[in-house]
């Protein structure tokens, strides 16, 4: 049964590095704001709306058929 | 700020979209011959291609990894440059990834159908293509972190975060249960032995649900949900909580698979505890992606695409419901080896991946094609046709699963079985038909799918590059507290692809473990010797031939099962066995105990005709092995690949291994002849019954010499 220290050695570190990036992702602020990213990510572009009654308003887009 | 102007690169989301459609409708083809193959058994059409034993992992492969391999690459693709404000990192890259995985995919296709397979489920390709899966792999990981190093958005949204985790650890899974010691161009030997390799095996195995199946969809739902229905996700703090507690619960509960067989007791607890912690993460996802859509229920009446995905997350939501009560040791012991498994998982590929990904088909081809779909009312044919076919997917199986394993366990009043084997097959053989019917109608749909979705292509024009502007991401981020420790910590997208190829490199490193491994393969019962060189050459058949998709070898310590097969399974008794074989699923009787129980004849004439041997079995013809001539030149290298792995031949055995072969060979014709059989020696039946008539048999001689 020595394979499950394999095991456990692999998960451990695999698991050690999610610890290490979940506390990057604390202090360096990923998760102060915890309601805005939410919305964000629904406004795609700026200077475009992604409304399907838009998508004939083409001006900025390249068109490649 | 300036603004940047840039463009978002559409035709590798199309590229793979069309993939994704292509290998759906090829993988769901190969599932429905599957099932119904085990109702129509000349299905299998005595030809060893499209035989059960290699159409269902053909099957398996091309669902998981073709079909919505692809799906979650389309996914990423689309998600990751807009979540990131930023076009993929490298075009060429990007192209690499696409050809890359479907020439992986074209390979696994044929090299299976052929035969070639390592017989560890999930992970059956052999080593050529497990290396070519890697560094497409590494090309996707590369593709991935740097777009996410140019970023132009300072926060990673969460779908961020799942698509992340899935890169890291299936690169380290996919690493640890690869390792295998080549034999031949196309053959391999499993690095680790027995029971050791059923923990390496089915680790992978859970984890390849966990990763490939999961995280990367639930990133994909926390993208696309909240698009398709223009709303945020209920509870962005909630989705935070849900990844970080998903990813460090999911990785321990591989040992799930293994309750009741020759695993150590401990490891199989710890495989249950965490399998029910992980109810909550996976309901609070569940509850985060349904609850998205309050106030907002009367889109999902008129959206099709909001309907498939409430369906997917729905049914995400039952299947991580039934995990944690699978992993229980009690319902395990009803439910392995039946197709109560086969109905658990349907409902999540079906309902969870394939919903989610006809969703965002739907979604994102009128969008990429500035058109609105071809028709809504097909669509909703579609939607309304695959749910009844999942329906009557899961419910016959789990009515097989519960109906075969109680009858399996049924005694009579004279405290005998009351069944026999094959009856509990033929009891279920209306079943296996209904669910073939439900798989249909899921096809039906998606192949109604595919028409509509070609047509909107054809109304559309594509737009494939489409512009955007964003602001440039501040180099230097906002620090506080240690400076010098956050220094180090502010290159954080570099920090984090390191991160990644550590965990990469450690699949180096562990490559020095299993030599110390070989050690502890040492048999712990003394009458468990080595396979002689045609029971070898047996073996790989048996595992070629994809046996223990339908056969296991492993006797759970249960009265209905050591009064059905013998004594039941101990660890020792499979630390040559490279791979293991201990199987999943029983649609026909455990092999565990097969050695001796039937004379030579039998097994050649249940070969040639199962049903000449028992009527009714539903288990193909395997005629081909009367004719085909065992390959005996590769006879010693691989008796030198055993020795490598630590299996005690003699030294220099491998020079004359083919003379105990043949010697073991014409015992066997001889036997074969008194039953007035005829046949030559060279031929592959004879190994593969060798093979058979080894099963179990060293430890019979220990139970009956200490008695």
């Amino acid at each position: 049964m020595t394979v499950i220290l394999v095991l456990i050695i692999a998960s451990i570190i695999v698991a050690g590095g999610f610890l290490v990036a979940f506390i990057w992702s604390v202090k360096s602020g990923q998760y102060d704001d915890a309601v805005t990213p939410s919305i964000r990510m629904l406004l795609d572009n700026p200077t475009e709306n992604n409304n399907k009654n838009n998508s004939n308003n083409q001006s900025n887009k390249s068109i490649v058929k | 700020m300036e603004l940047e102007k840039f463009s978002y690169d559409n035709k590798i989301v199309k590229q793979f979209a069309y993939a994704t459609m292509f290998w759906g409708i090829i993988g769901m083809l190969v599932g429905l011959l599957v099932a119904l193959q085990l109702v129509f058994p000349a299905l299998n059409f005595d030809f060893a291609p499209t035989t059960f034993g290699r159409t269902r992992p053909i099957h398996t492969n091309a669902v998981i990894f073709a079909f919505v391999g692809n799906g979650i690459f389309m996914g990423v693709y689309y998600s990751l440059q807009r979540l990131c404000k930023a076009r993929m990192f490298n075009d060429f890259l990007s192209k690499l990834h696409f050809w890359g995985w479907q020439l992986i995919i074209v390979a696994a296709a044929l090299t299976l159908a052929l035969g070639f397979t390592t017989g560890k489920e999930y992970a059956e390709l052999e080593w050529p293509i497990d290396i070519a899966i890697t560094l497409i792999w590494v090309v996707f990981g590369i593709n991935m972190f740097g777009t996410i190093i140019k970023r132009r958005e300072s926060h990673l949204y969460v779908a961020i975060w799942f698509y992340i985790a899935t890169f890291v650890t299936v690169a380290m899974l996919h690493i640890v249960n690869s390792f295998e010691i080549p034999v031949s161009f196309m053959k391999s030997y499993s690095w680790y032995a027995g029971v050791q390799d059923a923990l390496v095996q089915w680790w992978y195995g859970h984890n390849a649900v966990a990763f490939f199946l999961t995280t990367p969809y639930l990133g994909l739902m926390y993208y696309f949900i909240p698009k398709a229905a223009n709303r945020p996700v209920y509870s962005y703090r909630l989705s935070i909580i849900h990844f970080w507690a998903l990813i460090f619960l999911y990785i321990w509960a591989g040992p799930h698979h293994l309750l009741y067989t020759a695993l150590p007791d401990w490891a199989q607890s710890l495989g249950v505890v965490f399998s029910v912690m992980l109810i909550a993460p996976s309901w609070g996802g569940m509850i985060n992606g349904l609850l998205t859509l309050r106030g907002a229920w009367d889109k999902v009446r008129e959206d099709v695409v909001l309907k498939f995905m409430v369906v997917a997350v729905t049914a995400y939501g039952m299947a991580t419901f039934e995990g944690p009560l699978l992993s229980l040791k009690n319902v395990s012991a009803i439910a392995h080896y039946t197709d109560w498994i086969v109905a658990h998982v349907h409902v999540g590929a079906l309902g969870w991946n394939g919903f989610l990904t006809f969703g965002m088909l739907y979604w994102l081809l009128p969008k990429m094609f500035c058109t609105d779909l071809y028709s809504k009312k097909l669509a909703n044919w579609h939607f309304w046709i695959g749910t009844l076919g999942i329906v009557l997917y899961a419910v016959p199986m789990y009515w097989a699963g519960f109906a075969q394993s109680s009858m399996w366990k049924q005694f009579t009043e004279e405290g005998q079985l009351q069944y026999r084997f094959l009856e509990t097959v033929t009891q279920i053989m209306p079943m296996y038909a209904l669910r073939s019917l439900g798989g249909l109608l899921y096809l039906v749909g998606a192949l109604m799918m595919v028409y509509n979705l070609i047509k909107t292509v054809k109304a559309g024009s594509f737009l494939a590059n489409e512009d955007a502007s964003a602001p440039a991401l501040p180099k230097v981020v906002k620090t506080h507290g240690n400076e010098h420790w956050h220094r180090w910590i502010e290159r954080r997208p570099i920090q984090m692809l390191v991160i990644s190829l550590v965990v990469v490199a450690i699949g180096g490193v562990l490559e020095i473990v299993p030599t110390f491994l070989v050690q502890s393969n040492i048999p712990t019962i003394a009458s468990v010797k080595p396979y002689t060189p045609l029971e070898l050459q047996g073996r790989d058949i048996y595992v070629r031939e994809g046996c223990y998709t339908c056969h296991s070898q492993m006797i759970r310590p249960f009265r209905s099962e050591t009064a059905r097969y013998g004594e039941y399974s101990k660890a020792g008794e499979f630390v040559y066995d490279h791979p293991f074989q201990w199987g999943s699923k029983r649609t026909g009787p455990d092999l565990a105990r097969q050695g001796g129980k039937y004379p030579d004849s039998w097994h050649y004439n249940h070969m040639l005709d199962p049903t000449s041997m028992s009527p009714g079995s539903i288990m193909p013809s395997y005629s081909w092995l009367l004719d085909n001539e065992l390959d005996t030149a590769i006879t010693g290298a691989k008796i030198r690949a055993m020795i490598t792995l630590g299996v005690p031949y003699p030294a220099g055995y491998d020079k004359i291994a083919n003379q105990d072969l043949i010697k073991q060979a014409d015992q066997i014709v001889a036997s074969l002849s008194k039953d007035g059989i005829e046949t030559m020696n060279n031929k592959e039946i004879i190994s593969l019954i060798a093979y058979l008539q080894r099963l179990g048999k060293d430890i019979k001689g220990e139970t009956t010499t200490s008695k």
